[in-house]
């Protein structure tokens, strides 16, 4: 009985020593992307950013001398697949996930890290993610209630618009947007003409955009995923609206552009992130990421690659590989560039998992977004 | 008023297009009784074939005919060769299954092989508008429509007018008598999968600088297209036509006229009152299979 339980300890002690000898061997990241379905042009640029973070951290010696190990996976743009993915992801036991980027997928997912106690960083944009009390989510780029206030500013003073048609699809990212919007929108006195609901996937924009015209409003608020802000963006021309389009990030993303070719010119967008956004270090990681991946980043490729240097910089102050630890590093957290260059910009982390930094009014010129104005970031409330 | 004109022109645009991948269900049905559940895919594959002939460098008319040629040898003699001829003697229902299956290696194989995300794709016309009394038409909606138009007639014309085209129908009506006259039976059920193929390629090439180039570009188009072939009726070509035009239009009608959820449903419901009040289509007869 005595052997017994000595053998048991032994072989358990034994087990132990292995799991840590493979946890001082790699830091491993779980990374859910929208690889395919409505999402993957979001989840593709998200994914290639963090591989790029993950690629440069690994070569300059990893984090506290660890090297990150980074697991992808294709959620299919699929809450449940999301989720799923994510508890996979616990049970290997990754000290950290990135991902899903879309809004729906996170809401439904985030129950998992939360539960596993695993600091979870996500690409969504939708207010309620941050609103649960999960402390183990971290946003890597503003929620919808930061950015909409600016966009309401740009249209009641900007354009001086009196009515607003609202373009939105019809999913969790798209809803959240839509409420933020009109609620701000209400704050500056600006009306909404008319509300006008689109499928995620749908092709054609005939009939919103004819509504929207109807409605004879003074500037048109479009607020889709990037395949059908191109389409939008295609029919508003088609249909010969000449009134101000404005949207949020995706209206003016890379991959709209792309897409919507010189239909998208005129656009204007407030974007949270931006690699024409006058600042030497984007510039330097617009260029490394397109030696990397042949393509230019959009905002998604911009938050994956800042949120690994986020949970770097957190890491770095926890100063040990502790999860709780971690987690407790980042919730009001500050990073400067001059410290953390990969952060890109200055950034503070709240107590919630939003984050707070500087942000940009853009135009679509050419097919090229060209930064309007510079939108310093809100004061950080304690 | 001119609302409605605008809904009524982008529809038929649409629905043009639908029209040419119901042609092919119908064309494919007639002459050989095969259902292709991967119509659709049909239509997805030849756009990236145009997109990767244009990344070597081709211009894009010759990128199309390359893309043609590629796509009867595919889709029009490896279709027939590899599927339809060792599984239509066990009865229709293992070729519906084995194109239903095909549709999903062709998406997922395009997903995996080439990408997951939507890729623009050059319009064939100039981007120009005209605007007639308030309603905005688009060059590419016109040339779509018009191109469709007399592709569909074409195919008609051809199997009405030419000796080969009166072969073919006379292999659909009777293969036995077709051949007892001298005509090559399995050769004509090639053509008509070769123009199957000619046609999706066609429909590629309109259908794609709107709906993008993606994997699953083809699903939706498949599906309308089928639903469309059977409002015509299924053994009429024109009613191809006519079965296309009315799910485009009537689909942009509902999302603005009812609501834009509703408007994948548009199809559907036509599709049923057809089915339950005229089951051989709008312009289908009972007769006689016929091409």
């Amino acid at each position: 009985m005595k052997k017994r339980s000595f053998l048991a300890t032994a072989l358990s002690l034994a087990c132990l020593s292995v799991a840590a000898g493979a946890q001082a061997q790699a830091i491993k990241l779980a990374g859910l992307y929208e690889l395919s379905g409505a999402g993957a042009s979001a989840g593709t640029n998200f994914k290639n950013g963090v591989e790029l973070a993950v690629k440069e951290i690994n070569a300059n010696g990893g984090i506290l001398g660890r090297k990150i190990e980074h697991s992808i996976s294709d959620t299919q743009s699929n809450p449940g697949v999301a989720k799923g993915l994510t508890s996979k992801a616990v049970d290997d036991g990754v000290f950290a996930i990135f991902g899903p980027v879309f809004s729906g997928s996170i809401m439904v997912s985030m129950a998992e890290s939360r539960r596993a106690e695993v600091p979870n960083f996500v690409g969504g944009e939708a207010a309620a993610i941050t609103k649960q009390g999960n402390p183990y989510v971290f946003r890597t780029s503003f929620t919808q209630e930061t950015a909409m206030p600016k966009v309401a500013r740009y249209i009641a003073n900007g354009l001086k618009a009196k009515t607003v048609a609202v373009i939105f699809v019809n999913n969790d990212f798209g809803k959240g947007g839509r409420d933020a919007i009109t609620k701000a929108l209400e704050a500056v006195g600006v009306k909404v003409a008319a509300d006008i609901s689109t499928d995620s996937g749908q092709v054609d924009f005939s009939a919103p955009v004819l509504k929207a015209k109807q409605s004879n409003a003074d500037a048109i608020f479009v607020y889709t995923n990037e395949e059908e802000s191109a389409r939008a963006l295609r029919e508003l021309r088609k249909q010969g609206v000449s009134k101000p389009i404005v949207g949020e990030t995706t209206l003016t993303g890379q991959k709209v552009i792309e897409l919507a070719g010189d239909a998208a010119n005129g656009a204007v967008a407030h974007v949270g992130l931006t690699v024409d956004a006058p600042n030497p270090l984007m510039l330097k990681f617009k260029a490394k990421y397109y030696q990397e991946w042949k393509s230019i980043s959009d905002h998604n490729g911009i938050k994956g690659y800042t949120g690994v240097y986020l949970l770097k910089a957190a890491i770095e102050k926890a100063g040990k590989l502790d999860r709780a630890a971690v987690t407790k590093a980042l919730h009001g957290l500050e990073v400067k560039v001059a410290k953390e260059p990969g952060v890109l910009m200055d950034v503070s982390m709240d107590a919630n998992g939003d984050l707070d930094r500087e942000s940009f009014l853009v135009e679509v010129k050419d097919g090229k977004q060209v930064v309007k104005e510079v939108l310093p970031a809100l004061a950080r409330k304690s | 008023m001119t609302d409605f004109l605008q809904l009524f022109f982008s529809g038929l645009a649409t629905g043009g297009i639908y029209a040419l991948a119901a042609l092919g269900f119908t064309l494919l049905w007639q002459a050989s009784g095969t259902i292709n559940f991967a119509q659709g895919e049909f239509v997805m594959l030849p756009a990236f074939g145009m997109l990767a002939f244009a990344a070597f460098g081709a211009p894009m008319l010759l990128s199309f005919v390359l893309t043609c040629a590629v796509a009867v040898a595919l889709l029009g003699w490896g279709f027939k060769r590899g599927i339809v001829d060792p599984l239509l003697r066990f009865g229709m229902m293992p070729i519906v299954v084995a194109t239903i299956g095909l549709a999903i290696a062709m998406r997922n194989g395009v997903r995996a092989g080439y990408s997951a995300e939507a890729h623009p794709f050059p319009s064939l016309f100039a981007d120009r508008l005209f605007n007639v009394a308030g309603v905005t038409i688009t060059l590419a909606d016109l040339g779509t429509l018009a191109v469709a138009l007399l592709l569909v007639l074409g195919t008609q014309a051809f199997l009405a007018k030419t000796v080969t085209g009166r072969a073919m129908q006379a292999v659909a009506q009777n293969t036995e008598s077709a051949t007892v006259l001298g005509i090559n039976v399995p050769r004509m059920i090639f053509y008509t999968f070769a123009i199957n193929a000619l046609l999706a390629c066609a429909a590629a090439l309109l259908v794609t600088p709107v709906y993008l180039a993606k994997f699953d570009m083809g699903e939706s188009l498949g599906t309308k297209a089928f639903f469309a072939a059977i409002i015509g009726g299924f053994n009429n070509s024109r009613g191809a036509l006519l079965g296309g035009l009315i799910v485009g239009v009537c689909e942009n009608l509902a999302a603005a006229y009812i609501s834009p959820t509703y408007k994948d449903a548009v199809a559907l419901v036509i599709f049923m009152l057809v089915i339950l009040f005229k089951p051989q289509g709008l312009l289908g007869k009972k007769v006689e299979r016929k091409v």
